[in-house]
């Protein structure tokens, strides 16, 4: 039997949550171009094999590095490499740590902070001292310390980023839970017969996803710059793979002669952590009213 | 208060305790030995190496002694350099790292503070957009690349700065300290604007201003130190940042401090010295989140009152 409780509260409660949010959210236009921003770039970073302008590994010794011009928009490297197929292909390995490293650490956050919050008492204690230890270490260290021992690894530098952006997500979404767990429908879905599992999934991470959602967006752009600084420092990405980071790191190495280098991956990389932090301010305008800055 | 500080102490004894564990185990995990990369060396020498740094005694061992050293402020040798120690490089690059952070944070705390007290003057205006814009592009700006584009603007284009040192020619110090310090200005910004906006509407500002108090010293004295708080708390975390921040500086302005050294040791695979680091950099960074909490509590008369209260 469908059980009508759920059935019918829990789908009208999320529409009229999102569109409220969606009303908001239309209002700002700061953050509404930075959505465009973003899906521009995610379409155009899904779509690069097919439509950049000249292969990733083309080169042409003869042009050399040469300035911005009509054959290529954004200039050439030494090799006489197109920067724009080079921008293009990096922001792939870019967005992809942005995005699979939060996504890691909105599952570990989301999963640890729930359970700490629903279970209450000795658990969430132990839990969240755990997390307060961890708050104290200094992640960044060990994140450089990690990809020099287990040497330069692309996974490796998801789940290390991952693990270390869980633990505002974890207490985010437990002060959310404690709050709701009193709340009058989790206690009739209780007395429905409900198991704790199914609360968990149905009725609590739902209702977490507004401040979820909004931190998420935040994690994103932070997550994209501790990779750019690994790959800066040559401890992230590795070449022939591509970052922002290392065509940043690159580019500085000749900007003297050749600033274009250095110009255009860091303007890539800064428009893509302001569209974020715009949308990331927005949404938090917009779906979690209480949290705004002011 | 007395009981808070020494709590927190105590709590930070398990906190060093899983990191020098967790540096020490990793460390020993790195695939290869130390010497296996160079070129044939007798086996004799291999072992009066292995027992110089203790390295043919069982792991548990090499840590407890380990343990012992630290324990003594020894933070070892280094793998590369022999003869050279981590003190010793801690002791040449510190005064550099440390004179660097403080300018840095001179910077970040002036420029911070002032642009997020002036926006919070008046909210919403052109007052307000155009230092909270400039905190935005200083938060999008990653020293990375704030740095190099500052070097070929002021040191290459315009010949005003020298491009490199640390105390040979003279503002060499300026670049450097500016671009470590820009991001933390912009966070700094965002955090007293948002704490000035929250503390001007309280009932003891308008109690302030109705005894006649000019705007300044309402602004300035009493609402400066409630709205400063949350800085007060981010500076602690800063710190972590500017270390961090450190190695890339450094490494961009060529500067012989920690950051520096710690970045050379990464590739030279010396793991003594990054043992040795990572451990002083997790000490330092744990009493400095110590410090900023204690100082948070200081500056924060309610908090103190909940603390004797709980007594």
């Amino acid at each position: 039997m469908v059980n009508p409780l759920s059935a019918a509260s829990a789908p009208e409660r999320g529409t009229s949550l999102w569109r409220d949010g969606w009303v908001r959210l239309r209002k700002n236009h700061l953050a509404l171009f930075g959505l465009a921003v973003m899906v521009f770039f995610c379409v155009i970073a899904l779509l690069t094999p097919w439509i950049a302008p000249y292969g990733y590994e083309q080169q042409n010794l003869q042009l050399g590095a040469s300035p911005p011009s009509a054959a290529h928009w954004l200039g050439t490297d030494i090799f006489g490499r197109d920067m724009l197929t080079r921008i293009m292909y990096g922001s792939r390995v870019s967005l992809l740590v942005g995005f699979v490293a939060t996504a890691v650490a909105l599952v570990i956050g989301v999963l640890w902070g729930t359970v700490a919050g629903y279970a209450g008492g000795r658990v969430d204690a132990v839990m969240m001292r755990l997390v307060d230890i961890l708050y104290a270490l200094p992640f960044m260290i060990f994140i450089v310390l990690l990809m020099v021992v287990f040497g330069r690894n692309i996974l490796l530098l998801f789940l290390a980023i991952g693990a270390v952006e869980w633990l505002t997500m974890a207490r985010i979404v437990r002060g959310q839970v404690q709050n709701l767990r009193h709340q009058e429908f989790i206690e009739a879905a209780f007395s429905m017969g409900l198991s704790r599992w199914i609360i968990i999934r149905r009725h609590l991470i739902p209702n977490t996803l507004g401040p979820v959602i909004v931190y998420t967006t935040l994690t994103i752009p932070n997550v994209m710059l501790l990779e750019a600084f690994l790959s800066f420092l040559g401890l992230g990405i590795q070449p022939p793979q591509s970052s922002w980071g290392l065509l940043i790191s690159h580019g500085v190495e000749s900007m003297e002669e050749y600033p274009w280098l250095l110009i255009f991956p860091g303007l890539a990389l800064s428009i893509t952590l302001f569209a974020l932090n715009f949308l990331g301010d927005g949404l938090r305008d917009a779906l979690d009213p209480k949290a705004s800055k002011d | 208060m007395l009981r808070f500080i020494l709590s927190r102490l105590l709590q930070a004894i398990p906190v060093l305790l899983v990191v020098i564990t967790a540096t020490f185990l990793l460390v020993r995990c790195a695939p290869g030995g130390p010497f296996s990369a160079e070129k044939a060396v007798p086996p004799e020498v291999v072992r009066a190496l292995e027992a110089q740094y203790r390295l043919d005694q069982p792991i548990w061992q090499q840590y407890l002694s380990y343990l012992g050293d630290l324990a003594q402020g020894e933070f070892g040798p280094s793998f590369r350099y022999p003869g050279r120690t981590v003190n010793e490089l801690i002791a040449g690059g510190l005064p550099i790292t440390a004179e660097l952070a403080f300018y840095a944070m001179l910077v970040a705390i002036l420029i911070g503070v002032c642009a997020g007290v002036i926006a919070a003057l008046r909210p919403n205006t052109p007052q307000d957009y155009l230092p909270m814009s400039a905190a935005m592009l200083g938060i999008c700006m990653p020293s990375f690349l704030m740095g190099p584009l500052l070097v070929l603007i002021f040191g290459i284009w315009l010949e005003w700065l020298p491009v490199s040192g640390w105390g040979e020619l003279a503002g060499d110090k300026l670049l450097p300290a500016i671009t470590l310090g820009t991001g933390y200005a912009a966070y700094i910004a965002r955090l007293s604007r948002g704490g000035m906006l929250e503390v001007m509407s309280q009932d003891y500002i308008r109690t302030a201003r109705a005894k006649g108090l000019p705007e300044r010293v309402v602004v300035l004295k009493h609402a400066l130190r409630g709205g400063l708080i949350p800085v007060v708390a981010f500076l602690g975390p800063a710190f972590a940042g500017l270390l961090s921040g450190s190695f890339v500086v450094e490494t961009i302005f060529q500067i012989p401090g920690l950051g520096r050294f710690y970045v050379q040791a990464a590739f030279n695979r010396d793991y003594t010295m990054i043992l040795g680091t990572t451990v002083f950099f997790a000490t330092l960074i744990v009493l400095f989140n110590l410090l900023s909490d204690i100082v948070a509590v200081w500056i924060n008369p309610k908090l103190r009152h909940q603390l004797s209260r709980s007594r």
